[in-house]
């Protein structure tokens, strides 16, 4: 009876469906930032795959957190701390790590000082800790209209950024030598595409924090490239898993008192598994016709 | 063309005319530190003409390609295509890597690896012209990839890669093709394969060829002359006037002996020296020794 009774209260933490449509009207603004989340996570995501770049996702969040952090602490808007400390950290590993080598070893410093330097601003901020907690984990923040509004501009400024400079971006990702002597400047193109994943990254922090970025902007693009080949199917498929993960992750844990992180990196891990298995059972039956 | 086409920094003489060669290198110079690649460079490569860039590692082969490319300024001289200055990003010339193999999990088709050559460069929202698919397409068949022209490039083959990369390099009938040993780590079959597709082109298209190798067999029959490059001094010529026991001997100031095996040139006694100290930036290509092919 005990048992059932703690089970019971386990489940209702993690999903309780009570007053779902009020809830629903309430945290729309959440669901809209999630959905641009999920676009422009999934279209950047083929790219961070294609330029190896998972690590260096990984370190610009952390420096992202920490501008969140400082923000938080003396009183700045911590959307726009988040944006700074990501431009800061994409554009410092653009510029210094050009190449693979020297940009692993880049982010390596730049990440635990990221850290620090956050952990440090929100043990010195006097405020409620669970804003603390948020920027790291995640959270359901009622993303107000200004909020909002923020997200949304910076959504279409990356979409559209890198539809702009899809193909030089391309080329520039599998091969930079002939690309370089094709006519695309790289160099600028290399930066131009840390920018935008700079501010990606800022606002995937603010809805499943500055640890758990990768479960949007690399599994649904590591799961799409699992199923297909075509430069026009993977992007659409990485879109559709990122969204699948962070509108389903909001939905589900809006009722419940848990933030909507392991939400969505559970939907997205998941995800991807399937795909891994689809794509087994489809070397399989291919082994098996040219056997046959 | 007859004439004297070995040349040096004291007889330099362009094999070529003014106005018919499509690139020309004039008294070009580079050096890194205190140490000199070349110097006094001299060559006119006219339309249609096959030069194999040859010489040890560290001799400047690869820097040669990129001060072509104009990627690398030179130190003193100047590289001209059709008596303009090179410049970064021409489309004029067409540009084959090294063989580097492209993994499973690159989103990206045969045909689409084709379609950087023709559009990979363009800015904008990506969707392709008419005019640019169906000169996909006329790439495609030029390199007889029709076969897998839909297949994911991270299944293709090392030589069926390679025969893309051309097809990308041809995108724009490119007046020069720029080949950075293409047939690297391919095997002997794909290295004829590739060989001849740059070969036939150059006979019915009339583009120039440079072709840097550090192996001159494989394309010995195709090539109308070399340019070997060593111990920051340089050789130009047919492959009988340079690939000469006396000749090498000079250029590398130690005696080497070349040899004639059953129609494969080798190349025996070239300083080890050579081989080491090189401080390229870039990497150069492997495969020292003390007999080696030349």
């Amino acid at each position: 009876m005990i048992a059932m009774a703690a089970d019971g209260d386990l489940w209702s933490q993690l999903f309780n469906f009570a007053n779902y449509g009020e809830l629903l009207v309430l945290l729309q603004n959440s669901i809209i930032a999630g959905a641009v989340l999920g676009v422009i996570g999934g279209l950047i995501g083929v790219f961070v795959m294609q330029r190896d770049m998972a690590f260096a996702v990984h370190g610009i969040s952390e420096l992202s957190f920490a501008g969140a952090a400082v923000a938080l602490l003396v009183g700045m808007d911590v959307v726009l701390g988040s944006i700074l400390g990501s431009l800061a950290a994409a554009v410092l590993i653009g510029v210094l790590g050009a190449k693979a080598r020297d940009r692993n070893s880049i982010i390596a410093v730049l990440m635990p000082f990221g850290l620090g330097l956050g952990i440090l601003c929100l043990a010195l901020y006097p405020g409620r800790s669970a804003n603390k907690f948020g920027l790291l984990t995640g959270q359901i923040v009622a993303v107000d209209n200004p909020q909002l509004g923020w997200l949304l501009g910076i959504g279409v400024v990356v979409a559209v950024g890198l539809l702009l400079i899809w193909r030089p971006l391309t080329f520039d990702s599998l091969d930079p030598d002939v690309a370089a002597a094709r006519g695309v400047p790289g160099r600028a193109v290399s930066i131009a595409f840390m920018v935008l994943l700079g501010l990606a990254v800022a606002i995937s922090v603010q809805i499943v924090g500055a640890l758990l970025v990768l479960s949007l902007l690399v599994t649904p693009a590591a799961a799409a490239i699992r199923l297909s080949a075509s430069p026009v199917v993977v992007p659409i498929l990485s879109v559709l898993f990122a969204l699948a993960s962070v509108v389903g992750g909001i939905l589900l844990a809006l009722g419940g008192s848990v933030p909507i992180s392991p939400y969505v990196t559970t939907i997205s891990f998941a995800i991807y598994g399937v795909c891994r298995l689809v794509e087994v059972a489809r070397r399989g039956r291919r082994r098996a016709v040219a056997a046959a | 063309m007859s004439g004297p086409f070995l040349t040096d920094r004291t007889t330099a003489s362009t094999s070529a005319p003014d106005g018919e060669a499509v690139l020309r290198v004039r008294d070009a110079s580079l050096g890194f530190g205190d140490r000199t690649l070349w110097r006094g460079l001299d060559l006119a490569v006219r339309p249609g003409e096959f030069v194999a860039v040859l010489g040890p590692n560290g001799s400047g082969k690869t820097s040669f390609l990129r001060a072509v490319l104009g990627q690398q300024r030179l130190d003193s001289g100047v590289i001209e295509l059709q008596d303009r200055p090179v410049r970064r990003g021409d489309r004029r010339i067409g540009y084959i890597p090294q063989q580097k193999l492209i993994g499973p999990g690159t989103p990206m088709r045969a045909r689409d690896l084709v379609g950087l050559g023709v559009d990979g460069h363009r800015f904008g929202i990506p969707v392709r012209r008419r005019a640019d698919r169906e000169r996909v397409e006329r790439l495609i068949d030029a390199v007889g990839a029709r076969r897998y022209a839909n297949d994911p490039v991270g299944s293709l083959s090392g030589g069926e890669q390679q025969r893309l990369r051309v097809a990308q390099a041809l995108a724009d009938d490119p007046v020069l093709l720029l080949c950075d040993e293409p047939l690297l780590s391919l095997d002997l079959q794909h290295q004829r394969g590739v060989s001849e597709l740059i070969d036939a082109r150059r006979r019915e298209h009339g583009n120039a060829v440079v072709f840097v190798t550090h192996d001159v067999n494989p394309v010995l029959d195709l090539v109308d002359r070399v340019l070997y490059l060593a111990g920051g001094r340089f050789r130009a010529g047919t492959p009988e006037e340079v690939l000469r026991s006396d000749v090498l001997t000079e250029l590398y100031g130690t005696p080497v002996e070349v040899f004639d095996v059953g129609g494969r040139i080798v190349v025996a006694g070239i300083p080890d020296a050579q081989t080491h100290h090189h401080h390229e930036h870039r990497h150069d290509h492997d495969g020292a020794g003390q007999e080696r092919d030349a």
